[in-house]
Formats: structure tokens, sequence, C-alpha cells
């Protein structure tokens, strides 16, 4: 029945449009005005020429503009990353502690296609491909002999993160590579924001690296993929039946297994993919693997695990407090998510978006 | 599963010569546990100050730490990834509250009242990693206690006002009380020997306790305890609280031990390692976790020399552990001990069918 309403299920993420919105604003009006304020108050933040006194206390505009954008598109690759681990545990309740040597291999394996090939795009699909055939074969090999035993299944990860973090070690050693951003994405692109405003008056653009926007968008177009695969394709309802009661979907006789292969596989690859991001974003190098670990996990705490709307949610504000904290508490950066992620806990401990 | 262990070990006493008093069939019970304990205390006569401090001295502490997480993952059934992190903790305060070679951050207290409040700092800083994590279930706790640890490895990494970031403290002496120092290595054996021996007797007393039992049944049914009028997240961080103790003594000996804190002491890698050595030795039994860590301290000391004997390259050493643990999961998830009591089993078992 879940498979044919649907509605009930989490996954689905939100309310159906502008008429929920509308009830829940009349549910909530003081809430709802609160963070109508607090949109413009950012916005106005955003846009408009910071007044002098302002600046003595926040720093200079440039500092915060920058902090706030490498916040949201540092959300975006934690949501490429976050997505496939909520998404492997949503349907297998596998926490999946290797994700972050998955990550690290793919980007990796990006590397080495784009020095290959010299094709940047390709350079994805070779790590999606190569981290997809390691998930599905810890998927067949390893966890479909231990099903139902969750806390067996997560140490397993966990030992196989130490094993594959060793061995990359041994193949790559303790260098760090950059990915190289292919010419069409060089440089700096113009904003229509101002960051100051010269003594003559005129008013300074910000600008922000072409590749980081472009990044972002694709991470937004495969969350939005990865939402209408969810609810509108045959085997996104089969996956969202599975989330609910994965035994009656497999009595119902599809092929769970074959489902969880999949899921498997895509979760892993889009880590791998995540990888080439971050080798182009920032760098790969040894420890970039329980980085994005601690990020994915905290993203799920935060965002509620299981969910992808969640993920999305909690991976935009991890990675805004981590930008953030960086520009302006720099002795305690990750104090500030720490803290985030505490306050989560207390309040509601299935994360913002998860449920019990 | 120990309360069938502890009339196990007591049926040996029933199936020999049957003794006469109450004491000395507590001591036939227990010979090997008393024994092993006669060994140790009698081992500075024989062994050298390397096998005292850097084999047995560090097994014991590591042991210790371990202790606590097997009393949370054994009793409590929950397996907490922060026990390394409490006991950095209780490192890095001794370190900041007493003496280094660092005047501009240690406050140089004497020990007597630097010891006491690192031990109640760690403690609560454990309690409230606890109260976090109590609150949701199973898996939960290993992924929130699993980013406390990263969380606090981060900051102990980025942050220079209070612990000195990368470079961590060196030349923390142990204290010389009533005319004896402490760091001097006979000492500091019997020092570590004492709290270690302590912690166990602690944690085989509690398990029998009523606070034990009920937080057995926690593990087992947290519902049904729920039901019967126990409060099970009173329960649970209670228990955090009292591994927080161990664990914290276990930090502070450490870093008497190795006479240098720095954020590796309680990095990721000391963290997973900390759980290798609790699932290795078996979650079954306090006697696990040293036995866990005698197994990892052995390797950790010889496997180098004996890898590069053979030809391998010596640095794979975690590779070796990670496929050690990944083959104790998979193949005998109680660990060593568990290996041991089937084996029991089974010679049990035929030397019966012989008598038949």
């Amino acid at each position: 029945m879940a498979i044919v309403n649907g509605n009930s299920n989490q996954m689905l993420g939100g309310g159906r449009g502008a008429d929920a919105l509308a009830r829940s604003i009349g549910h909530h009006p003081v809430a709802a005005l609160m963070i109508a304020a607090a949109v413009i108050g950012v916005l106005w933040l955003i846009l408009a020429a910071w007044p002098a006194g302002f600046e003595d206390v926040f720093g200079r505009k440039r500092l915060f503009i920058n902090a706030l954008f490498n916040g949201v598109t540092l959300g975006g690759l934690y949501f490429l990353v976050a997505s496939g681990f909520t998404l492997i545990f949503g349907l297998m309740r596998n926490v999946n502690l290797a994700h972050g040597s998955l990550y690290l291999f793919g980007g990796y394996m990006g590397y080495e296609a784009v020095e290959w090939t010299g094709s940047w795009l390709l350079s994805y699909i070779v790590a999606f491909v190569c981290c997809a055939i390691i998930g599905a074969a810890m998927q067949v090999l390893i966890f479909r002999r231990m099903e139902g035993q969750d806390l067996r299944q997560t140490l397993v990860t966990l030992g196989l993160s130490i094993v594959f973090s060793d061995l990359m070690v041994w193949v790559w050693g303790g260098n760090t590579f950059q990915i190289t951003t292919p010419d069409y994405l060089m440089g700096p692109i113009p904003t229509p924001i101002v960051v100051a405003v010269k003594s003559s008056g005129e008013a300074i653009f910000l600008q922000y690296p072409r590749v980081r926007l472009v990044i972002f968008a694709a991470a937004i177009l495969i969350g939005i993929g990865m939402w209408l695969a969810l609810n509108r394709t045959r085997i996104g309802v089969m996956i969202r039946a599975g989330v609910d009661d994965r035994d009656m979907l497999s009595v119902l006789g599809y092929r769970v297994q074959l489902l969880f292969l999949l899921v498997f596989a895509f979760g892993a690859g889009l880590a791998g993919m995540a990888g080439v991001v971050g080798g182009t974003f920032q760098s790969i190098s040894l420890g970039e693997d329980s980085h994005f670990l601690l990020a994915s996990l905290q993203v799920v705490i935060v965002g509620g695990l299981g969910s992808i709307p969640g993920a999305a949610l909690g991976a935009l504000i991890i990675g805004l407090s981590e930008q953030i904290g960086l520009v302006y508490f720099q002795n305690y950066a990750t104090v500030l998510t720490f803290l985030i992620m505490v306050i989560v806990l207390a309040l509601r401990p299935q994360g913002l978006l998860g449920r019990r | 599963m120990t309360v069938t262990q502890a009339t196990g070990s007591g049926s040996i006493g029933v199936g020999g010569p049957q003794p006469d008093s109450v004491v000395t069939r507590w001591v036939y019970a227990h010979s090997p546990i008393l024994l092993l304990g006669l060994l140790l205390v009698l081992l500075p006569a024989i062994a050298s100050d390397f096998v005292l401090n850097q084999i047995v001295g560090w097994t014991l502490i590591l042991g210790m730490i371990a202790l606590s997480l097997m009393f949370l993952a054994g009793y409590g059934g929950m397996v907490s990834l922060a026990q390394m992190t409490v006991a950095g903790v209780a490192g890095y305060m001794i370190t900041v509250l007493g003496a280094s070679s660092l005047p501009s951050i240690s406050l140089f207290w004497p020990w007597w009242a630097a010891a006491p409040l690192a031990i109640i700092i760690a403690v609560a800083f454990g309690t409230l990693a606890g109260a976090l994590s109590a609150r949701t279930e199973g898996i939960y706790t290993i992924m929130i206690t699993l980013a406390i640890a990263v969380a606090f490895f981060n900051l102990t990494l980025q942050n220079w006002s209070i612990f000195n970031g990368f470079n961590g403290f060196t030349a923390i002496p142990a204290p010389i009380v009533f005319g004896i120092n402490w760091r001097a290595p006979v000492p500091l054996y019997y020092l570590i020997l004492f709290f270690s021996a302590l912690s166990y007797a602690g944690v085989v007393y509690i398990s029998r306790a009523p606070f034990g039992i009920a937080l057995q049944g926690v593990r087992d049914n947290p519902r049904r305890m729920e039901a019967i009028g126990y409060n099970v997240t009173a329960h649970r961080i209670a228990a955090y609280t009292f591994a927080s103790l161990i664990a914290a003594v276990g930090g502070i000996l450490l870093v008497w031990l190795n006479n240098q804190i720095s954020p590796g002491t309680a990095g990721i890698e000391a963290t997973i390692d900390l759980l290798v050595i609790a699932v290795v030795g078996g979650l079954g039994h306090p006697i696990g976790a040293f036995i866990g860590a005698i197994i990892f301290v052995v390797l950790r000391t010889f496997a180098l020399d004996a890898l590069v004997a053979v030809g391998f390259d010596g640095r794979r050493f975690q590779t070796i552990i990670g496929l050690g643990f990944l083959a104790v999961v998979l193949f005998s998830p109680d660990g060593v001990i568990g290996l041991w009591q089937r084996w029991l089993a089974r010679t049990r078992g035929l030397s019966g069918r012989k008598v038949r």
C-alpha cells in the first residue's frame, strides 16, 4: 500500500507545493515571520554594500561573502558524499564507514584518468564506475551474508576502511594531488554582488571561481535528479518501499537483493564522483577520507539519517558553518560545527528531517 | 553472556577434586587470574625496563582504555568510539593543568590538584558524550561517538592556545610522591598495574552488582526494562560516567608513560585501534580488553621487523591490523575469548565422549 500511496514516505520530502506552504504558514505564523525576517536579513547582507560601522564588527564584506559562497559550494560537495551514505543506510541499515575511503579512491582514480586521457568529464565516469564496482563487490561478497546484523556490518566497513586507506597510501603515497580544472571552466566569473565601494563611488563586484559555481549547479541537478528518480520512477518506488518495509517488499516478489546491489553501487559511485569534485575544488591527499567520513556523519546526524532532503539541508548547514567558522573563529572552527551537531542532537535526536 | 560465563568458570571447580573451605574453593576457581596477577607483580624481578614499560605497561594502559569500551559495548550494548577521546582529554588536561615543556600554556599546579581535576573534566566530557548518544539507539551511537572523536582530533590539530596544535606537549613529568619518582620504570609499572587491576576488579564487580545487571537488561531489551520501571537513559549515562572514569585514569597514565601527548594520541587511528583491540580480544568478558591489548602491542612492536624479514614493506602494518580485525569480525565475532571458549567446549565435549 505504501507503494501506491507513498505519501507517508519521508524520502518524498517536504509538503505538496504551495498549498502545504500556505497551510504551514497559517499554523506557525511566528515561525514563518522569523524565517522571512532571517531570509530578508541574509539577502540584505549579501546584496547591499555594508555600512562602515558594520564592517568594523564583522570584518570586510568580501571575507563574509567569500565564506558564504565557499560554504554553500562546499555544502554541495558534502551533499554529493552524504547522499550516497544516507541512501545506503536508508535502504540497508548499513552505516558504511568506508564511505570516506570510497570518496578518496574516487578522487585518486579521477586524477589518474585526467592524467591519462586529459578529459575532465571522463574522469567522473571513471571514478563513478570504479567506486560503484567496489561498492557492488562489498555488497555481494560481504554484506549480503550478514543481513540484519547492523553492528557487525558497521565493524566490517570500519575494517575495510583501515585496509583501503593503507593500500591507498601504498599506491599514491603521501603526496597531495590536484585535479586540473579544464580551460573552459578556468578563471573567475563576475557576479552582481557588491563587495565594496571605492572612494570614487564605484562599486566593486564579487568575482567567483567559475568551476565551483558550475559544480554546485551540477550538485543541485544531481539532487533534483535523485529526488525525481525516487519519487517518479518505478525503481524509486521500490527503494522507498524497501526503506519502509524491506521484508514486505521481498515477500511481494520484488528482487530486493538486486535493489540493494544497485543502491550500494550507486551510493558508492556517487562518493567516487564527489572525490573528483573534491580533487578539483580542494585537493586529494591522505586523511581526506576521514575528513569526508566525518563530514558525512555530521551531515546525516544534523539532517536526519536516511533522508535525502535531510542530507541536502545538513550539507548546507555543515558546509556553511565550517567556512564561516574558518573565517571568524579560526582557533575553534571545528567547535562551531560540533556545537550545531550537539544542539540538533539535544533537541531532535533523529535529526532535523529524520523520523524515528 | 557474562552471567553464563561466570557460572562456567565456576564449574571448573565442581568438576575437579572437591575443595573444602570457601577460601580454597574461591582460589581454585580463580586460579588463572591469580596466577597471572602473581606473575605481573613479580615481573620487575625478571624483565627489562623496556619489556616492563613499553610492552606490559603499555598493554595494561591500552587494556584499561579498551576495558572502558568493553564495559560500554559488552554490558551496555553501546559501542562508543569516544573512549580514546576521553583518555585524550584527561591526558591533555593533566598537561595543561600540570607541568610540561611549555610554560606559556601549562599552569604547573601540583599533581594532587591537577590529576583529580583532569579526571573530573574528562569524566564530565565522557558523560556529556554519553548523554548525547544515549537517547539514540544502536548504530547511531557509533556514528555520534565517532563524530565526537574526530571533532576533538580536529580541534587539537587546529587549536594552538590550549592544545598547542600539531606539536602537542613533551616533557610531562610524573609526580614525585612519598619520595618516590613515579616516572622511574619500576614505580611507574606498579602504578599502572595497580590502576589496571583496580579497574578490572571494578568492572567485574559492577557487572554483578544490581547496577550492572540492570545495565545488561537495558542492553538486551530496553523497552521491557523501561516498562518494569527502570530509567533506561539514566542507566546508559551512568555507564558512560563509570567507563569514562577508567578511560580518564588510563589517559593520564598514558601521558606519564609516553612523556608526551599530541593530536595523534587520541587521533582517528588511535580511536579505531582501540575498537580493534576491544573487538579482537572479545567483548564478552573484561579480560578480553587486555588480551586484545597484548596482541596489539606485540604486533605493533615486533610486526615491523617480522614483516621486513619476510620481505614485505614494514609500513603495511595497518593493513595487517585491518585484515586481522576483518577476520575476527567475519569469523569469530566474540573475539579471541570466543575462540577460546569454543575450543574449551569442543575439548570438553571430546573428553566427555571418551569417558562414555
